[in-house]
């Protein structure tokens, strides 16, 4: 095998199907929407040459399904959309997470509720990854910053879903999505794949929802002599639904904290110039880009500031939050977003009182500029941000 | 090479006395059912007829909606999965796409399969990918206590039809064939040896198979359209309101004027949508 590394020129959308592939991921049912459809397409060029299945359902709600059927038959599945896709997967992805199957999803935010803007980058989805199914569930979501990173984030989706059972989703958006960056592609064996745990026991043992050592059973793939049940009910160890309220309390309880407790192996963070920061940058996706850019340039104009770029969105990364916090030194966290503040509420919670917390929002599509940023930081602005007309409307409008 | 499981050589025979224990969960019974329930006589006849198909329980996959016939499941030793209303063709596709060697079996009722989950219906039919779908057509919703289903005759009463319904019914297998549906049958419990002789041919069918299968909720449609008793609105609708394709041949247009077929209404060859995966496979790698 060669050492050379691959060296891709790709698309955000490309790399994460370079990363799924990467991972195993042999299954992949859709429904094609901007912008996220090349992750669709390129599924279908390249599943079938690796002997993996691709099929297009008749909507996203089928997809996420057929999706779920293939976990359930063994492979590793994945499905991919945009904002309102996502808003159509939501019930099912409450049923993979009540019934423990792993699945990878990624959502190509676009702008806006509904239709909205479909080509115009925006952050708005980050809650509905955590609250957009109805009750209480684990949310693992992952949210890369550049095409290298998504390539790597996408593995890293895969490991999680397979090691905590349940479904992870990769969200960036438009900006990632489509921009084009060189990027390496390590060979096979380099980064870490984990592979799913089957069951050893005899079938008439196995107990597909019981607990050992505080994880889940393993998942035995249909059809392999292990014949169980699987229901959205909640169910007791064996899979089957019960009424017993002390088991519901407890499977209710597990299945949240199964990701919440272990928020320091899950979450992964960017820290960049925090150890005497004054002022913390918290950002993430597209925004982070810009952070990153900003923070730099103050630095560099002898500011204290620096960035706290979460890589893990949910669970949310309160430890390492609160570890900068908690140092004393910060006065004020800054949190671009763009959207109308859905994490800079998650940051006050945190925060709790002990800094000030200011919001960047924008949704009119245009990325935060990096003098927003460095006009927030110092308090004063840098140079008016100008978003020239043309840029809003010269894209083109489909969807 | 083919993809199917089981070589299904054996002929159907009928067996007497039946042993319906080795398919069955005996732990989790009773089942959720109410007396006079339809659906109960449809299980006995699809394990009956799965016995006779000789296909191995751990090769069986059976996907369900939900409804009271989506509990269906729960009570099979198979590998089973109780999924979501309207949903579960879409979770049976991507599950046998995955697997081709598990026979798949979709227990749906009318709600499920044709209200919510019409769509995935209408598609399952077009791909033709090898799957049984079963619907248990007792044209109501059971689980939700008694409204009106997209089957629901005119004029009938249901909760949310407290006049008569305005609604015309949909026919289960004109739509399914219309979609593509290479096997399509209707049946009713009470003929229940004869659905059991359609359930083994809908099993044996490679392809896209459709049953409807009338069976009656005495509970509510039977209560709230005032029929006296079950064994009165099984004759009234199951036993008169149909005739076989046999007898249907020998009856003037007149007399067959308001009756639903029974039997196997239409059966064709066409592409399973797992083949055409495996040649398109191959033709890309080859
Ligand atoms: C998304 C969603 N909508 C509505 C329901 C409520 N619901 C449960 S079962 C059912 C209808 C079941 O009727 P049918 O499919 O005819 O099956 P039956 O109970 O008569 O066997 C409905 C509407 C649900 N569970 N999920």
């Amino acid at each position: 095998m060669s050492t050379e590394k691959k060296k891709k020129f790709l698309q955000g959308n490309e790399a994460c199907i370079e990363g799924a592939l990467y991972a195993g991921c042999r299954f992949y049912a859709g429904y094609p929407i901007t912008p996220s459809t090349e992750v669709m397409e390129l599924m279908a060029l390249s599943l079938p040459k690796v002997g993996g299945k691709f099929i297009q359902m008749e909507d996203e709600i089928g997809s996420i399904c057929a999706a779920i059927g293939g976990a359930l038959a063994g492979e590793k599945a994945m499905t991919g959309t945009s904002g309102p896709g996502f808003s159509l997967k939501q019930e099912a992805l409450g049923w993979a997470c009540m019934t423990e199957v792993p699945l990878v999803i990624v959502n190509v935010m676009r702008s806006g509720p509904s239709t909205g803007y479909p080509t115009g980058p925006s952050q708005s989805d980050v809650m509905q990854t955590k609250w957009g199914s109805h009750g209480d569930k684990p949310t693992i979501t992952l949210v890369p910053a550049s095409v290298q990173e998504l390539f790597y984030e996408t593995i890293r989706a895969f490991n999680l879903s397979e090691k905590y059972r349940t479904p992870v989703i990769v969200l960036f958006d438009e900006v990632i999505g489509h921009m084009r960056e060189a990027i390496t592609i390590p060979e096979p064996g380099e980064v870490e794949v984990l592979e799913r745990r089957k069951p050893t026991c005899p079938p008439e043992d196995y107990r597909p929802y019981a607990i050992q050592n505080g994880e889940v059973a393993p998942l035995a793939p249909f059809g392999e002599g292990y014949r169980f049940h699987v229901t959205g009910l909640y169910h007791a160890e064996d899979g089957f639904p019960t009424a017993n309220q002390q088991y519901i309390h407890d499977t209710g309880m597990r299945l949240v904290n199964k990701v919440e407790h272990n928020q320091d192996d899950i979450c992964e963070n960017e820290e960049l110039f925090l150890d005497d920061a004054e002022v913390v940058v918290f950002a993430y996706g597209v925004s982070s880009k810009s952070a990153k850019f900003a923070v730099k340039e103050l630095r560099a104009g002898g500011v204290k500031a620096g960035l706290l770029r979460p890589k893990t969105i949910w669970p949310f990364p309160s430890n390492a939050l609160d570890k900068v916090v908690a140092a004393g030194n910060v006065k004020k966290i800054i949190v671009p977003e763009m959207n109308l503040g859905q994490i800079y509420g998650e940051v006050q919670k945190v925060v709790a009182g002990r800094c000030e917390v200011q919001g960047i929002f924008r949704v009119d599509t245009e990325p935060i500029h990096p003098k927003q940023i460095m006009s927030a930081v110092l308090g004063h602005q840098v140079e008016p941000t100008v978003i020239p007309d043309e840029v809003l409307i010269e894209r083109p409008m489909d969807g | 090479m083919t993809t199917q499981v089981t070589a299904r050589t054996v002929p159907y025979k009928e067996k007497k006395p039946f042993d319906y224990s080795p398919f069955l969960r005996k732990g989790k019974l009773p089942h959720i059912w109410c007396a006079g329930c339809g659906h109960g006589i449809v299980l006995k006849s699809l394990l009956r007829a799965v016995d006779a198909t000789g296909i191995a329980k751990d090769d069986l996959a059976m996907v369900s909606g939900i409804g009271c016939s989506s509990r269906t499941p729960g009570y099979v030793d198979f590998n089973t999965m109780h999924t979501l209303h309207g949903r579960a063709t879409a979770f049976a596709t991507g599950l046998k796409l995955a697997k081709p060697r598990l026979k798949v079996i979709v227990a749906t009722g009318d709600g499920d399969a044709m209200a919510i989950g019409g769509n995935h219906f209408i598609h399952a039919c077009r791909r033709n990918m090898d799957m049984l779908i079963l619907v248990y057509n007792n044209y109501i919703y059971g689980m939700t206590s008694g409204q009106a289903s997209p089957t629901t005759p005119e004029e009938k009463i249901s909760t949310t039809s407290r006049y008569g319904s305005i609604e015309p019914a949909f026919d289960i297998c004109e739509l399914a064939k219309t979609a593509g549906a290479t096997f399509v049958a209707r049946g009713t419990a009470y003929h229940a040896q004869e659905l059991e002789k359609t359930l083994y041919e809908g099993l044996m069918h490679r392809g896209t198979a459709v049953i409807d299968i009338l069976d009656s909720c005495p509970t509510y449609y039977g209560r709230f359209n005032k029929y006296k008793n079950v064994a009165e609105m099984m004759d009234k609708i199951e036993k008169d309101g149909t005739v076989s394709v046999a007898q249907a041949a020998k009856l003037s247009p007149e007399k067959l004027e308001g009756k639903q077929l029974r039997g196997i209404l239409h059966r064709s060859e066409r592409l399973e949508y797992c083949d055409g995966y495996k040649n398109l496979v191959d033709r890309v790698t080859g």
